[in-house]
């Protein structure tokens, strides 16, 4: 039994052909779009920060409506650091994720007690009091003028940020690459299992015996560390940062990219940063100023439609898109799947 | 001293006509409508064209504007809101927040980003001083409209055939379903008069609080604490709610204006902490 129990756990977290393509595709990017570089480097880090909402949102089932929260602390941690003390990157990369999981263990027992409606409003509350913060402390970050001065040293002493974004995305994707296959091996651990328990049914999962707030404290802290790299990305890679991080669209835009892509299973958040981007990008094209009267119209059709129904779609289309991939593969699959 | 707390006392009178509706939305069919202030802004804008183009007198505008948004609050109600009442919290959050961003650019497509501002007519205008305290005639004009509306719901609420089925289906949707009251129409009904509420709480608003494309991604969070402390079981609970937001609001932008907002955020939070269902409500 336990044998098939961890035969059984084991395959899921077996590493699929399609995986493989997809991330040597990204790291491709790097050669194959010299001159994309700029937005494939924020594409990377909108992903990381859905990835960090799909932890908690995909696998723990909390909701929140201020993970901008932590995005916006790491940025502002990474840009003051850069700014009077260490101007290295990694370093900084690793303080901000700190300090953003400091953050997050301190609220995530804000989370724990009552209803969605009452998360949706702390963690909302918490994203507009930090934003608050940010806004009055103008003598440390800048205010509404933004943080300005972030020099960056290269990375790790060798890699030069250039004008082109060509070191920004490859820095960028490979700290998505490392932080993903940790998130990976996290979700498919018996902690990220007990998770799922818990997202499904808290209480059946405390009669089994999952410790259910800890395992939640837990997720919280690593999900707000995740966040708070993101924004310490989008800070060192501009080399600016403004009020936007913590602003309120921030968080419901990643909502969107999550939805977009299909929470709980760590691609969506990746899959819909890529997909948002280039909605984003057409629909700037066509109406500059009221691109968000179509995310919203987008949001209210999806909805409307049924999330699950529009991410099974993706998913099967990625999987089509594998097979034709695999040589000789094509005939087959239809019987192969159940 | 007495002129704030009398200013509190208008804008938190003005809080509650806003956000009455979606206390009453909240708990009669538990559905998160984080676009209660579009409705909120519509009535403005309502009011606003009216008075500044057809030179409608500002007493005549107030009921159209809440007729209208009551009408616009019934047809969405009634096309869209009405499908996702049994689903999740989060897919309700996600398409209000859709409903929001869409207002948000439409409004500011139609009309510009720029403040809008109301043409008040000269009766309205203006201070007088009672017994040495400040008194705006606006606000008190704000406080009796307000006062009456208060006085009338909880007439209603309490007093009529429809209070009594409306609180019936609030404590319990199954039972009251049960006993043969038409819940659903019975919701259509509250929405639209939530939705022309707070159409009128923007339409008298729109001199205070002011008027812009952003106005339901500013006050959203108005919105919940007074929902959340208050509790969506009575009138009264929000209503006090409301009061207390207001002068704490007003007084803190006065004493402490770079500390005004957090201590409203901060009540919020530690009042969800210790008492998850509101200040006022009992515990189910």
């Amino acid at each position: 039994m336990r044998d098939r129990a961890e035969a059984l756990i084991l395959r899921r977290a077996r590493w699929r052909p399609a995986e493989y393509v997809f991330w040597l595709l990204a790291f491709a990017a790097l050669v194959l779009f010299p001159d994309r570089h700029l937005i494939l480097n924020e594409i990377a880090i909108l992903a990381l920060f859905a990835v960090s909402l799909d932890l908690i949102l995909g696998y723990a089932g909390l909701v929140s409506l201020g993970h901008a929260a932590f995005f916006g602390f790491g940025a502002y941690a990474a840009g003051l650091l850069a700014k009077h003390a260490v101007a290295e990157p990694v370093i900084g990369l690793v303080a901000a994720g700190a300090g953003a999981a400091l953050l997050g263990f301190a609220t995530s027992f804000l989370v724990l007690r009552g209803t969605d409606l009452t998360r949706l409003m702390v963690t909302l509350g918490v994203a507009l009091i930090l934003g608050e913060i940010a806004n009055q402390a103008a003598w440390l970050t800048g205010g509404a003028d933004g943080l300005q001065g972030v020099a960056m040293d290269p990375i790790i002493g060798v890699f030069e940020f250039d004008l082109f974004g060509r070191t920004a995305y490859a820095y960028s994707l490979v700290t998505l690459f490392l932080l993903f296959v940790a998130a990976r091996r996290l979700v498919n651990s018996p902690l990220g299992l007990s998770l799922t328990a818990i997202r499904d049914n808290p209480l059946r999962a405390a009669a089994v015996g999952v410790p259910v707030n800890p395992r939640l404290v837990a997720v919280y802290t690593v999900s707000a560390a995740y966040a708070g790299i993101a924004g310490a990305l989008l800070a060192q890679t501009t080399q600016f940062v403004s009020l936007d991080v913590l602003d309120f669209h921030r968080s419901a835009d990643v909502l969107l990219v999550l939805v977009i892509g299909g929470a709980g299973y760590l691609y969506g958040g990746i899959v819909g940063a890529v997909l948002f981007r280039l909605v984003q990008d057409l629909l700037a094209g066509l109406t500059p100023q009221y691109w968000h009267f179509w995310i919203g119209l987008i949001l209210v059709v999806l909805v409307l439609m049924g999330r699950e129904r529009m991410t099974s779609g993706v998913a099967a289309l990625a999987r089509a898109g594998v097979d034709r991939l695999r040589p000789g593969a094509g005939r087959a699959t239809k019987e192969l799947r159940p | 001293m007495l002129t704030i707390l009398f200013d509190g006392v208008a804008y938190g009178m003005l809080l509650f006509v806003l956000a009455c509706g979606l206390s009453v939305t909240l708990g009669l069919m538990n559905f998160v409508n984080l676009a209660h202030g579009a409705f909120a802004m519509a009535g403005g804008y309502v009011t606003v064209v009216l008075l500044n183009r057809y030179n409608v007198p500002f007493l005549l505008a107030l009921p159209v504007a809440f007729v209208a948004t009551a009408a616009l609050g019934l047809v969405l109600e009634r096309t869209l809101y009405v499908r996702l009442y049994g689903r999740s919290h989060l897919d309700q959050v996600l398409f209000s927040i859709g409903l929001v961003f869409m207002a948000v650019a439409a409004v500011d497509y139609a009309f510009g980003s720029q403040q809008q501002f109301v043409r008040m007519p000269s009766f309205l205008q203006g201070r007088v001083e009672i017994a040495g305290v400040g008194v705006g005639i606006y606000r008190s004009f704000i406080i009796l409209i307000c006062g009456v509306l208060v006085i009338a719901l909880q007439l209603a609420l309490s007093r009529t055939r429809f209070g009594s089925q409306l609180r019936a289906a609030v404590d319990d949707q199954r039972v009251a379903r049960g006993l043969g009251i038409e819940v659903n129409r019975i919701f259509a009904a509250t929405f639209a008069v939530g939705s022309g509420l707070a159409g009128l709480g923007g339409a008298l608003g729109a001199e205070i609080l002011g008027l812009d494309p952003t106005f339901p991604l500013k006050f959203m969070i108005y919105f919940l604490i007074v929902v959340t402390v208050g509790g969506t079981s009575s009138i009264t609970g929000p209503f006090l709610a409301s009061l207390m937001l207001g002068i704490a609001d007003v007084a803190g932008k006065y004493y402490v204006p770079a500390f005004g907002a957090f201590v409203i955020y901060t009540f919020m939070i530690t009042v969800l902490i210790f008492r998850p269902q509101g200040l006022f409500a009992r515990a189910r």
